[in-house]
């Protein structure tokens, strides 16, 4: 019930910004729409709608993505620079990390930073194993270890205080 | 001075995306182009989407441009992930030069 609940207030508040500006009638069938659409899948959306609830989770998402944004522009001056260097200085390979996120949302949205940041590709995710396999345009260290500390760390702190 | 730092964004994420593309050129394979298109094309259309916005304000088109670019930040990886994976459950093989695919020796 409260999964459904959330994902009504999403629903309507991204509906209100599609319709922007904001008027009587479209905030009317956006209502309408956005119950119907709680209604039916709104248990699929979060199988633990109360951590909605803890402000901390949004202070460290609002440190979060600031960034995140921040690394992913070091990741776009560092692939522009290898593919504009004549030489091509690649040294490509898929290595194994390690993680300690359980959830599905942390574990996304780890694969989803690990993409946009420098070098580094998530091709699989072992959910169960906590393992993560990662294409690396420029493989510094092939130990699981090592990669893990490089590749994981920064994020995985602050994904742990936000989803777990 | 709206102007113009609206048209900044703009050259600088079509710049970007002009390198994603010489990327998919020059890079050996199939995983090593999906590092360059997934990272510039996702930065560089968000920034021309985001100079949108500073040329638009916030009216109908500056909101929905700022709308998309955070759904584009949330998808493309996602994309380049499945992409990524499909290609090597397929069988594609690695440049013959790639050091190491631990992927490959795990026996997936």
């Amino acid at each position: 019930m409260k999964s459904k609940l959330v994902l009504f207030i999403v629903g309507f508040i991204v509906w209100s910004l599609l319709t922007w500006p904001l008027d009587f009638q479209h905030l009317v069938v956006g209502l309408i729409v956005a119950a119907f659409v709680a209604f039916i899948t709104g248990d699929l959306f979060s199988r633990r709608p109360h951590h909605f609830g803890h402000i901390t989770r949004y202070i460290w998402f609002c440190y979060y993505v600031p960034m995140f944004l921040w690394s992913c522009l070091k990741a776009n001056i560092d692939v522009a620079l290898r593919v504009l260097n004549p030489k091509l200085p690649i040294n490509p390979g898929i290595v194994k990390v390690k993680t300690t996120l359980k959830s599905d949302t942390g574990l996304t949205f780890l694969a989803n930073s690990i993409t946009l940041t420098p070098g580094t590709l998530c091709v699989d995710i072992d959910g169960e194993k906590g393992v993560l396999y990662i294409h690396w345009i420029d493989v510094k260290t092939q130990d699981t270890d090592k990669a893990t500390e490089l590749i994981v760390r920064p994020f995985e702190k602050i994904l742990k205080k936000i989803f777990e | 001075m709206q102007q113009i730092i609206g048209y900044m964004f703009i050259v600088v994420g079509l710049g970007f995306d002009v390198f994603g593309c010489i990327g998919l050129l020059r890079l050996p394979d199939v995983y090593n182009r999906l590092q360059a298109t997934t990272k510039c094309v996702t930065l560089g259309t968000c920034s021309i989407l985001l100079g949108t916005f500073v040329l638009k304000g916030l009216g109908t088109t500056g909101v929905k441009a700022i709308l998309v670019a955070i759904f584009l930040l949330l998808t493309s990886p996602v994309a380049a992930h499945a992409l990524a994976r499909g290609a090597h459950k397929s069988g594609v093989k690695l440049w013959p030069k790639s050091v190491v695919d631990k992927y490959g020796e795990d026996g997936n």
